[in-house]
């Protein structure tokens, strides 16, 4: 305890001794409160820690996908519906070169009755602004609008440099964003509080605009209008998330097709090509480099300059053999895989784009997926599946030969939305607020003088979280978290199941918390503090011991139909989001419907991939889903039906 | 003889983990170390129940050799692991802290004003930061009377 306000001699006042009991009164006050602190910021922290393994073992998944295209194409024979959806655009309509954006207005027909923003060409900052009242309205911009104004963003973004170079001499501050994931509100409290592009106004927009939030159309929107208007003024990098099998799994496709139901095909064909000319780095006053994930000890900025960016660097498109998991190590043997000799009804110089090669392959995935880390070296990014973790001494080695002071990266969630690494060489900047949930984290931007100091401004769109305390905030998102967690355990029950009978020979049904924690790792790979989570997630018996049925609580996977058995159920449920994928390119005219033969095929290939066979063939299953006996099955219904429910909630439903 | 040694060393292993597991969450860069300010955190949520004071003296124990702000998984756990073991700074049970908040309340209300509980804990005992101060009256005054009824306010800080 601290010092006692002194008496004099051996005089001891009730005053005194009243004062002595506040002093101590107060410590175990102050003791209680930090006390609940530090509950609430392990339970802040494993709650974000949820959050991230979960989103990068999805991204691992992603992994599994591109491995499942190759394997497709080495098991596919053409003449096959089924593989020829993988080798040519799944749109029919072709884009031409000498398309005019006068075509788009002799096509399409807005109506009168459309009261949003009309665009005309070229754009005005009049037209900005009646493009951020409509979003803040939120109007959606009339498609006719959209393919014009990506048509010529493509034709901008075509006459500029793989590597941007910019001078701070021209501009006062240059700012630069970070990850925005379809947040409008993000983009429009960055704008309120700093300012809109202009020439006294610089930003830098680095990478992953889409995917994940709901307005990553206007964003986009946005952020090319600004551009076509200051194309000197308003830069964008590319990120990981400007891709098309990303954007199949992550929500943007979905989101183009919601909002534009009739043209979204158009929309998001021209899209691909958009993305695919992003540059792909920024330098400013040759000393701050700024790209979307990271480097690797290979990275050869003059080479990234001066190669075709594209080529549609698209990780599924490469011409490899099925081989191991980490694409830095992929050995390509360059089989002209390209299908276009399929004989198939494309005519010969067709749209494909040319492939590309193995070094340019590699040089673009890692400045995309690379992430830094505090160990010295540079290794394949298993997270990920694509780029590489690079050191501090990757990063010196790179200023080295390249005179450079700083590197500015995204890519990676951060509670206070920047941090800085690498002693001070290496920022990360997200601009993504509340990005897993409200009041998870707060985004970020960075403002950098012409001395080129980085200053940092933080923010958190909060709509809802200002009337909340921090023990509610936490709440939310560790329930959530929580939530996220429960669902994965329910997907992966059998081979947990047998997980834990391996640590309980007897059958009792229970085992230690040392046991059951190390049975929840092995299987969800996740990384995260299980015993620490244990209270959340599973009963103790009396005797101490984990009960090891009580993990999957009152969840179970919905089964639409009484023939399905559980492990098939799981397989289902786990991979539905992949089965989304395939079937949404399969299903070429979008009409949300497969043939029965083509969904068998894919299926039969998609578990022998896996390396899964069930004794039970999936045709039963199949026909009973075929509603109207006519040899379709609407893949999304079926897709629908599995997933994890709340046995309490379902009697309520029903 | 033999089986004694064997769970003393089994319940040294398992504190060990629980060490470590609660390090790995505030250890952020995946390097194995933390940095110094969120020693106190971890220790408490170990359910340890050090006063500042006291984490301090734990703090010059493990810092001795580098200060550089950081601290290391090994020293730290050579350190907290005999903490836990001799089951050092247990909480003080429920009742304790009801007394607490009495002696704060001469006039014997129930409650305590706003300025009361800042005076007291801005200016007594470890005193607290002010965003210590504002994060405590933001969950624990009363909106309306500016007051904190302390008995409610007990069952918040002890819910798990």
């Amino acid at each position: 305890m601290g010092s006692i306000t002194g008496t004099m001699g051996c005089r001891s006042s009730v005053a005194d001794r009243r004062s002595e009991k506040v002093i101590r009164a107060a410590i175990l006050i102050q003791n209680w409160y930090r006390l609940t602190m530090a509950r609430l910021e392990m339970r802040r922290r494993y709650s974000l820690s949820i959050f991230q393994s979960i989103e990068y073992a999805d991204e691992q998944d992603q992994l599994q996908l591109s491995d499942f295209f190759t394997f497709m194409l080495d098991h596919c024979t053409p003449p096959d519906s089924v593989s020829h959806a993988f080798t040519s655009p799944s749109v029919s309509q072709v884009v031409d070169e000498a398309f005019d954006v006068q075509e788009f207005e002799n096509k399409i027909c807005v109506p009168d009755s459309y009261y949003g923003p009309r665009l005309s060409f070229p754009l005005t900052v009049e037209h900005a602004n009646a493009l951020l009242h409509a979003f803040r309205n939120e109007q959606l911009l009339h498609a006719r609008y959209v393919l014009q104004l990506l048509y010529e963003t493509k034709k901008v973004l075509k006459e500029m440099p793989n590597i941007t170079h910019l001078s701070t001499s021209y501009s006062k501050e240059i700012t630069v964003c970070g990850d925005l994931h379809g947040n409008l509100d993000d983009l429009l409290l960055i704008f309120y509080k700093n300012g809109l592009p202009s020439e006294q106004n610089c930003y830098v927009f680095n990478g992953d605009f889409v995917d994940r939030g709901k307005n990553s159309m206007e964003i986009i929107i946005i952020l090319f209008a600004f551009l076509l208007i200051y194309p000197n003024y308003l830069h964008l990098n590319r990120g990981n998330h400007e891709d098309y099998i990303l954007n199949l799994r992550y929500g943007f496709t979905k989101e183009v097709s919601k909002k534009y139901k009739d043209h979204g095909n158009q929309i998001l064909f021209l899209l691909r090509d958009v993305f695919s000319w992003l540059p792909l780095a920024t330098i400013i006053d040759s000393k701050v480099l700024i790209l979307h994930g990271g480097i690797s000890d290979t990275t050869d900025l003059d080479f990234l300059n001066a190669l075709e960016r594209s080529k549609d660097q698209v990780k599924e498109r490469i011409p490899a053999t099925r081989s191991t998991k980490h694409m830095a190590t992929r050995n390509v043997a360059g089989k002209a895989r390209r299908l276009s000799s399929s004989g198939s009804t494309e005519p010969s110089g067709s749209n494909l784009p040319p492939e590309p090669t193995p070094k340019e392959w590699k040089q673009i995935l890692d400045i995309l997926w690379s992430d830094p880390r505090s160990q010295n070296g540079c290794t394949p990014n298993k997270a990920r599946g694509g780029g590489c973790y690079f050191g501090p001494d990757v990063t010196a080695e790179l200023f080295r030969r390249y005179n450079l002071k700083l590197l500015i990266r995204s890519h990676e969630f951060k509670p206070e939305g920047y941090e800085i690494s690498h002693n001070g060489k290496v920022i990360t900047i997200f601009s993504a607020s509340n990005y897993y949930e409200e009041g998870s984290n707060r985004g970020a931007y960075i403002k950098l003088n012409p001395e080129l100091i980085p200053r940092f401004v933080q923010y958190q769109v909060s709509k809802y979280t200002l009337r909340h305390s921090l023990q509610d905030r936490v709440g939310t998102i560790e329930s959530t978290a929580l939530k996220f967690l429960r669902e994965k355990i329910c997907a992966h029950r059998s081979e947990l199941t047998s997980a834990f009978a391996q640590y309980d020979p007897e059958g009792t049904g229970r085992i230690s918390v040392n046991d059951w924690a190390a049975a929840m790792e092995s299987v969800l790979q996740l990384n995260l503090p299980w015993r620490i989570l244990r209270s959340q997630l599973a009963l103790l018996s009396p005797d101490g011991k984990v009960d090891c049925m009580s993990c999957f609580g009152d969840l179970e996977i919905a089964q639409p139909v009484k023939e399905v058995q559980p492990a098939l159920a799981e397989t289902l449920c786990r991979y539905r989001k992949d089965l989304e994928i395939i079937f949404n390119i399969i299903d070429k005219d979008q009409s949300g419907l497969i043939s029965l033969e083509e969904f068998s095929q894919t299926w039969k290939l998609f578990t022998s991939h896996l390396g899964i066979t069930y004794s039970e063939s999936l045709d039963k299953l199949v026909l009973s889903m075929d509603y109207n006996k006519d040899g379709y099955i609407d893949f999304n219904e079926f897709l629908e039906a599995f997933h994890v429910v709340h046995r309490l909630q379902k009697k309520v439903d029903s | 003889m033999a089986e004694e040694g064997n769970s003393q060393d089994d319940a040294v292993a398992e504190i060990e983990k629980k060490i470590i597991e609660a390090f790995e969450v505030f250890d952020q860069g995946g390097d194995k170390t933390v940095s110094i300010r969120d020693i106190g955190s971890i220790v408490r949520s170990l359910g340890c129940f050090p006063t500042e004071a006291e984490i301090h003296e734990l703090l010059a124990n493990v810092e001795k050799e580098e200060p550089t702000g950081y601290i290391h998984l090994e020293k730290f756990l050579s350190v907290i692991t005999k903490v836990l073991l001799d089951r050092s700074y247990q909480p003080i049970p429920e009742d304790v802290l009801l007394h607490a908040f009495e002696a704060l309340d001469e006039n014997k209300c129930g409650y305590i004003t706003k300025e009361e509980l800042v005076k007291y804990m801005t200016g007594e005992g470890e005193p607290f930061t002010e965003e210590e101060m504002e994060d405590m009256l933001s969950t624990a005054l009363d909106p309306e009377t500016n007051t904190l009824h302390y008995r409610d306010y007990i069952l918040k800080l002890i819910v798990e």
